[in-house]
């Protein structure tokens, strides 16, 4: 568009400087000889020469200028070396701040009815837990607006489409950039750096879904509304300490209705490399929190459906490691990536049955459960554009205690089980900005059958340019 | 007991009067620029590289051992213009270090230093991973290096006054040494002008532009597109009317589809070091170029 303009303008500049040189030779070739060589002509005939030299210089330049735009439109190739034109930033848009955008969607084939889905042994933990719904759905798509705000600190937003077609804040946050001495300060809503896979936005992950460990544990990832204060350690090793201060509104806590501190997470992490090709890291975490009436929907022992609650601490710990590797740690062609975590969680409290009194309650009496999970993964890229991976999930929801003044079989959901999942992937990346992926998982999450998924998604980005964190 | 005590009072003296000494640490985003840094800064400068030549610049984890590195580094020496966009903005949000954020003394954009080729006139991504602000990939011009050189001086001046003298000092010896260089390279490079080469990504424009040799084409289809069979074909009917005499590609791109259109024209494959460390001669700037020279001359011949 530009250039055309160009074009048109440097035609229409022409024409007019193209004609009084032609009726400037015209009077130099054939001079009048009524004119005397007075001063008076002299002056004339200088000035038109000058007039002459200045437009064939005009000339000239202009047809440079047509002769480079043509050029440059020939071989379609942006301009060389001069330095750019520089727009002239304009209003209030210019301090826009950056906006990428992630446009995901799966199409899902699930073998059982997803409604019908549950962890056995784990209280629901919110409505990302489970494959999902069948057929089409928007996934993951979602929008993140951020910029420095002024210098000491940045602030971000990303809204997400939930799975009930709602928009939902997925993090907002503010951050600090001027703090010294490795220290960091973020407030606002955050994903907890309780886990490794659990501070990554959805479009990262190297699954369609999270771990059955993030979704029995946290309700697919914990974010919490507080602060967060790390510190990077001085050394050449990286050592990052850290501490969260939250609302604890997210499971396993709820709303509580409490002022001051409701969740308190601790972190550590270190890492490193290992020659020029593999690098790593590791995280140890602690997250405590409280539930007030948490409730969820089970069936009694006599088949009526209920709402059950449990008030009580809630203390999760947190291991994690990654490997990844990559020849020379050069990801081009090939890379691989090794990645576990587990997750132990102590619940202490007690537990009401039938809050709402549709079977007979309410009752209640003291409950306690120790519920732990792991997930191993590894993703391999074997040439470029194409992953293969590989996932395994256990959960272990075997040790539990409800008070002998409750009838353990009015809590089927409760009963003792050990769900798994084992997933494999295979993935194709057009270019840095969009992937495909195809699916397959068998999910043991209930005793009495296995759910066969099959998922198809697209991962486009658009917009900033995204960063890849490790 | 009492000596042990001077002792450990000494010691601890001297461990907390080290800081004022210690030389300046710098982190390159890439060999080139670690390598500069040295020429400019010698002892007094402590540098390590982000990303060996062995590596895709544009694709690097922000790796633990890279976030511990910018926290403690007084300097930054990135290209910028868009080459470090997928990790250096988490390497600086991580890091948790004011000196070296964008817009401070410590952080240095090279890119900001030279006359960039390629601003793109239609900014898009069906055009592939478009560098909005120019074409990154600097530093196969000398003079290029000529041109940060300058205001990396200038910079770690200002960043250790102490030693600002010092800093002049190598800067002028280095330069009289570079030009020198550039003069010979030109010389050199001679037979070179006018020459049609065939790149694999848009990383050689720099090279070809100081040599004034004569792009045909690319082996990716698109900045950032890995090379499709169908491109691949279409490179190779344009090289039957059009021949080329080289086909260039990094340390880090695979071979393979170099090899591919060696085969299927009278083109040679070569590939140049592209920065320090890119093949076992090039182990400093000068002989980054010597080499560079050397192979690209070697497979014209």
């Amino acid at each position: 568009m530009k250039r055309l303009l160009l074009l048109a303008l440097t035609t229409a500049l022409c024409l007019p400087c193209a004609l009084p040189t032609l009726a400037a030779d015209k009077t130099d070739t054939t001079p009048n000889p009524a004119v005397t060589d007075t001063s008076e002509a002299r002056q004339l005939r200088e000035q038109i020469q000058q007039m002459r030299r200045a437009f064939d210089a005009q000339l000239q330049a202009l047809e440079r200028r047509l002769a480079d735009v043509e050029s440059r439109q020939a071989h379609n190739a942006p301009a060389a070396t001069e330095p750019s034109p520089q727009p002239v930033a304009t209003a209030a848009n210019a301090f826009n701040p950056q906006i990428g955008v992630v446009l995901s969607g799966t199409y899902s084939n699930l073998s059982q009815d997803p409604d019908d889905y549950r962890l056995q042994g784990f209280m629901p933990g919110g409505d990302e837990t489970g494959p999902g719904s069948r057929s089409f759905s928007l996934g993951e798509s979602e929008i993140t607006l951020s910029a420095n705000i002024d210098p000491d600190f940045y602030g971000q937003i990303t809204l997400s489409v939930e799975a009930d077609d709602s928009i939902g804040v997925e993090e907002a946050f503010v951050r600090t950039t001027s703090l010294p001495d490795g220290l960091i300060a973020t407030g606002g809503r955050f994903f907890s750096n309780i886990g490794y896979l659990n501070t990554q936005h959805a479009h990262n992950w190297d699954f369609t879904d999270t771990p059955l460990v993030y979704q029995a544990l946290f309700g697919g990832q914990y974010s919490t509304e507080g602060a967060r204060l790390s510190w990077l350690a001085p050394l050449d090793q990286f050592v990052e300490l850290g501490v969260e201060l939250g609302n604890g509104y997210s499971f396993p806590g709820n709303d509580v209705d409490k002022n001051g501190v409701n969740a308190t997470t601790f972190f550590a992490s270190t890492g490193g490399d290992i020659g020029d090709s593999g690098s790593w890291k590791a995280l140890l975490s602690y997250l405590h929190t409280h539930a007030t009436q948490r409730d969820y929907d089970d069936i009694d022992s006599t088949g009526a459906n209920v709402t059950n609650a449990f008030s009580g601490d809630s203390d999760t710990w947190g291991a994690g490691i990654v490997y990844k590797w990559a020849p020379n740690g050069n990801m081009l062609d090939t890379n691989l990536t090794l990645q576990g975590e587990y997750f132990y969680r102590n619940d202490d409290g007690s537990l009401m049955y039938d809050v709402f009194n549709q079977s007979g309650g309410p009752a209640w009496g003291p409950y306690h459960a120790a519920q732990s999970g792991w997930y191993f993964q590894s993703v391999y890229q074997f040439m470029p554009r194409w992953r293969v991976g590989a996932r395994y999930d256990q959960l272990y929801a075997d040790t539990r205690n409800i008070s002998p003044a409750l009838n353990s079989a009015d809590f089927s959901l409760l009963d003792g089980y050990n769900p798994n999942r084992s997933t494999l992937m295979i993935d194709f990346s057009p270019s840095e900005f969009s992937r495909f992926r195809l699916q397959f998982a068998n999910d043991n999450s209930q005793p009495d059958h296995t759910d066969h998924q099959i998922f198809l998604q697209y991962i486009m980005s658009l917009g900033a340019h995204g960063t890849h964190p490790f | 007991m009492k000596k042990s005590w001077l002792l450990l009072t000494a010691s601890l003296l001297s461990s907390m009067a080290l800081p004022a000494e210690a030389a300046l640490k710098v982190l390159a985003c890439e060999p080139e620029w670690a390598s500069l840094t040295t020429e400019l800064g010698g002892e007094w400068v402590d540098v390590s590289s982000a990303t060996t030549a062995q590596q895709d610049p544009h694709r690097i984890q922000a790796r633990p051992s890279l976030i511990a590195k910018t926290r403690n580094a007084d300097l930054l020496v990135c290209t910028g213009l868009g080459l470090e966009a997928g990790w250096l903005p988490l390497l600086l949000q991580q890091s948790g270090n004011p000196r070296i954020q964008a817009g401070q003394p410590g952080y240095l954009s090279a890119g900001d230093a030279v006359p960039r080729l390629e601003i793109p006139t239609r900014l898009d991504r069906s055009a592939g991973d478009v560098h909005a602000a120019g074409n990154p990939h600097i530093q196969q011009d000398p003079r290029n290096i000529a041109r940060v050189a300058e205001v990396l001086a200038k910079r770690l001046a200002v960043l250790d006054p102490q030693h600002a003298a010092l800093y002049q000092h190598r800067y002028a010896d280095f330069m009289a040494r570079w030009n020198a260089a550039i003069k010979r390279w030109n010389t050199q490079a001679a037979p070179l002008q006018g020459m049609a080469v065939v790149s694999y990504h848009k990383d050689m424009e720099y090279l070809i532009h100081w040599l004034g040799m004569n792009k045909i084409g690319t082996l990716e289809s698109g900045p950032g597109l890995e090379p499709s069979s169908a491109h691949l074909s279409a490179l190779v009917q344009l090289l039957q009317q059009q021949p080329a005499k080289l086909i260039l590609r990094t340390p880090y791109q695979n071979e393979r589809a170099s090899l591919w259109l060696e085969e299927r024209s009278t083109a040679r494959a070569v590939m140049p070091p592209f920065t320090v460390g890119g093949t076992p001669e090039a182990t400093d700037l000068f002989s980054l170029f010597d080499d560079t020279l050397a192979r690209l001359l070697g497979a014209a011949q």
